[in-house]
C-alpha cells in the first residue's frame, strides 16, 4: 500500500526565517503517525503544507497521491487547526452542522461527530461559552464530522484531561482501524508511545522517522523523552562544524 | 458555486446574528431613532407649496444610507473574525468555494439589510407620513441593493485590514465620500465638473438617483431601472474583486 503523505525536500520561509529545512519523510496510510517536536521547530507549518494553505518555497507534497491542495483532496482531508477554529457565536451542534454540510453530511453524522468528542451535554451551548478543553473538542468534532480519508490534527489533545485525552487516542487508533490516516502533532512526549510512527522535528529539520520501538531500540533507552533527547544531541553534533547554517 | 453549501453558508451566518440580539436590536432600532432626529430637525422648516418637505427629501435617502453604513460596517468586522479566529483557513480547506463564502455573506446581510430597510420605511412612510410618488416596495428594493453593495465592499475592504482598528478606519474611507457626493448635499448638476466625475464613479450616486426617481415619479422610470442595474452590478463586482483577493495559500 502507498503512502497517504509523501514528503520531499520541503523548504518553507515565512517571512525572512526559513521554517522548514528541507524535509523529506511518509505518512503511512491506516495509522496514527505523530508529528513531535518543541514548539517553533515547524510542525504546524509543515501541517499547513499538507492540508494546501502553506506557500512552499521548494520541494513537493503529495496527499492521496495528488499535489496537495487540489481541489479534489479538500472532500478527503480534514484539518484542525491548534487554535480552536470554531465559531464562537453558534452553539457546539450548529457548529459541527455547519461543517457536516460543507462536506454534505447531515444533522444525524453531525450529532455523532458531537458525541464522539464527548460534548453531548454542551451541544446546545454556545462555543464562546465553552472552556478552552470543550472548545478544542468542539473544533475536532467539526474537523472529523465529514468523515475524511486522512486527518490532520495540531495538537488536539491540549488541554484536555486525562480521561479524555485516553477516550481521544482509543478513538483516534478505532479511526486508524477503519482505514483513516491519523497525522497528530504534540509537543508532550508521553504522547509519542501511543503512534504507531513518530516524525521527530526540531527547528525545521526532520530528526526521526521511525516506530516507536525502533526509536527506543537505536537510542538505547525505553523512555521516549530520553530517547528524543540523545537524538537531538546527536543531531546537534552532527550539524555544529558546518558552516553557513541557519537557523 | 455549490447551491447546498452556499445555502448551508446563508443559514450558518443568520444564526450567528440571531444569537447575538443586541446587534438584531441595534439593526432595527437606531434607524428609527435617526429617522426621529431628522423628522423633528426639519419639522418647522418652510418648503414651497407642490414641493416635496425637506423631510421627504432627506428621509428617503436616508432609507438608502442606512444598509450602506451599516452592512459595511457589520460585514468588515464578520469577514475580519473570520480571518483572525482561524475559521477562514479552516473553511478553505473544506469543498466550500470561494464565491459560495462571499455570495452567502452578501445574500445572508443583504436579507438583513431587507428586514431593516422595511422596519425603517414603515416608520418613515406611517409614523412621519413620508410621502414619496412612487411605491415604498421600490424604496425598500433598492435599500436592499444598496445593502448587498455595501456588503461586497465590505469584503473587499476587509482583505486589506489585518486588525479591527484598520477595518473600521476604512469606513470614513469608502463610505464617507459616497455619502459627500451622492447628491444629497449638493445637487450632482451644481458639482464641479471634477467632482462630477468622481461622483459618476461612485455607486452610491446611482442609488440615490434611483431613490429620487422614485419619489418624484409614480411610475418606475428607465432611469431608475439603468441605476438599479449599475449599483447591481458594482456589488457583483466588488464580489468577485473580494473572491480575487481570498487566496487559499498564505504564507
Amino acid at each position: 500500500m502507498d503512502d497517504a503523505v509523501v514528503v520531499r525536500d520541503l523548504v518553507v520561509d515565512r517571512g525572512r526565517r526559513r521554517v522548514l529545512q528541507g524535509i523529506s519523510c511518509a505518512v503511512p496510510r491506516g495509522a496514527v503517525t505523530g508529528l513531535l517536536g518543541p514548539s517553533g521547530s515547524g510542525k504546524t507549518t509543515l501541517m499547513r503544507a499538507i492540508v494546501g494553505v502553506q506557500t512552499v518555497t521548494s520541494g513537493t507534497v503529495t496527499v492521496l497521491g495528488r499535489p496537495a491542495g487540489t481541489a479534489e483532496l479538500r472532500h478527503r482531508v480534514g484539518y484542525l487547526t491548534q487554535a480552536p477554529s470554531v465559531y464562537a457565536d453558534l452553539t457546539v451542534r450548529e457548529n459541527a452542522r455547519y461543517f457536516a454540510a460543507l462536506h454534505g453530511r447531515g444533522r444525524a453524522e453531525a450529532d455523532g461527530a458531537v458525541a464522539d468528542v464527548g460534548l453531548t451535554q454542551a451541544a446546545d451551548q454556545l462555543v464562546g461559552t465553552l472552556s478552552g478543553g470543550q472548545r478544542s473538542r468542539a473544533s475536532l468534532a467539526c474537523a472529523l464530522v465529514g468523515d475524511p480519508e486522512l486527518v490532520i490534527l495540531d495538537e488536539p489533545t491540549v488541554g484536555q484531561d486525562p480521561v479524555l485525552r485516553a477516550d481521544l487516542w482509543a478513538r483516534f487508533h478505532a479511526m486508524a482501524a477503519a482505514g483513516t490516516t491519523l497525522l497528530v502533532s504534540s509537543h508532550v512526549m508521553d504522547e509519542a508511545a501511543r503512534c504507531d510512527r513518530l516524525l521527530l522535528i526540531r527547528e525545521g529539520r526532520l530528526i526521526a522517522d521511525d516506530t516507536p520501538d525502533a526509536v527506543r531500540a537505536a537510542t538505547g533507552v525505553d523512555d521516549l523523552e530520553e530517547a528524543f533527547l540523545r537524538l537531538i544531541r546527536a543531531s546537534e553534533a552532527g550539524h555544529a562544524g558546518q558552516p553557513g547554517e541557519v537557523s | 458555486m455549490n447551491p447546498r453549501i452556499l445555502a448551508a453558508t446563508i443559514g450558518r451566518i443568520l444564526r450567528q446574528l440571531r444569537h447575538d440580539r443586541r446587534t438584531v436590536a441595534l439593526l432595527v432600532v437606531v434607524p428609527a431613532v435617526l429617522l426621529t432626529l431628522v423628522y423633528f430637525m426639519y419639522v418647522d422648516q418652510p418648503h414651497p407649496p407642490g414641493r416635496p418637505t425637506v423631510f421627504d427629501r432627506v428621509a428617503l435617502i436616508m432609507l438608502g444610507f442606512f444598509p450602506f453604513i451599516i452592512m459595511f460596517l457589520v460585514t468588515s468586522i464578520a469577514m475580519l473574525r473570520e480571518r483572525t479566529t482561524g475559521t477562514l483557513e479552516r473553511l478553505l480547506t473544506t469543498p466550500l468555494g470561494k464565491l459560495d463564502l462571499l455570495f452567502g455573506y452578501g445574500i445572508a446581510f443583504g436579507l438583513a439589510g431587507v428586514v431593516q430597510a422595511t422596519i425603517a420605511s414603515a416608520v418613515a412612510y406611517w409614523v412621519f407620513g413620508l410621502t414619496t410618488a412612487g411605491s415604498s416596495a421600490l424604496v425598500i428594493m433598492i435599500a436592499a441593493i444598496n445593502a448587498v453593495l455595501a456588503v461586497a465592499l465590505g469584503l473587499l475592504c476587509s482583505a486589506f485590514a489585518r486588525t479591527e482598528f484598520q477595518a473600521v478606519q476604512f469606513m470614513p474611507v469608502v463610505v464617507a465620500p459616497q455619502l459627500l457626493l451622492c447628491g444629497l448635499f449638493v445637487p450632482r448638476g451644481q458639482m464641479a465638473g471634477w467632482l462630477q466625475a468622481i461622483s459618476d464613479a461612485l455607486p452610491l450616486s446611482y442609488a440615490v438617483e434611483a431613490l429620487q426617481e422614485v419619489g418624484a415619479h409614480a411610475k418606475p422610470t428607465t432611469t431608475m431601472w439603468r441605476d438599479v442595474a449599475i449599483v447591481t452590478g458594482a456589488a457583483l463586482l466588488a464580489l468577485v474583486l473580494a473572491a480575487a483577493t481570498l487566496r487559499r495559500r498564505s504564507g
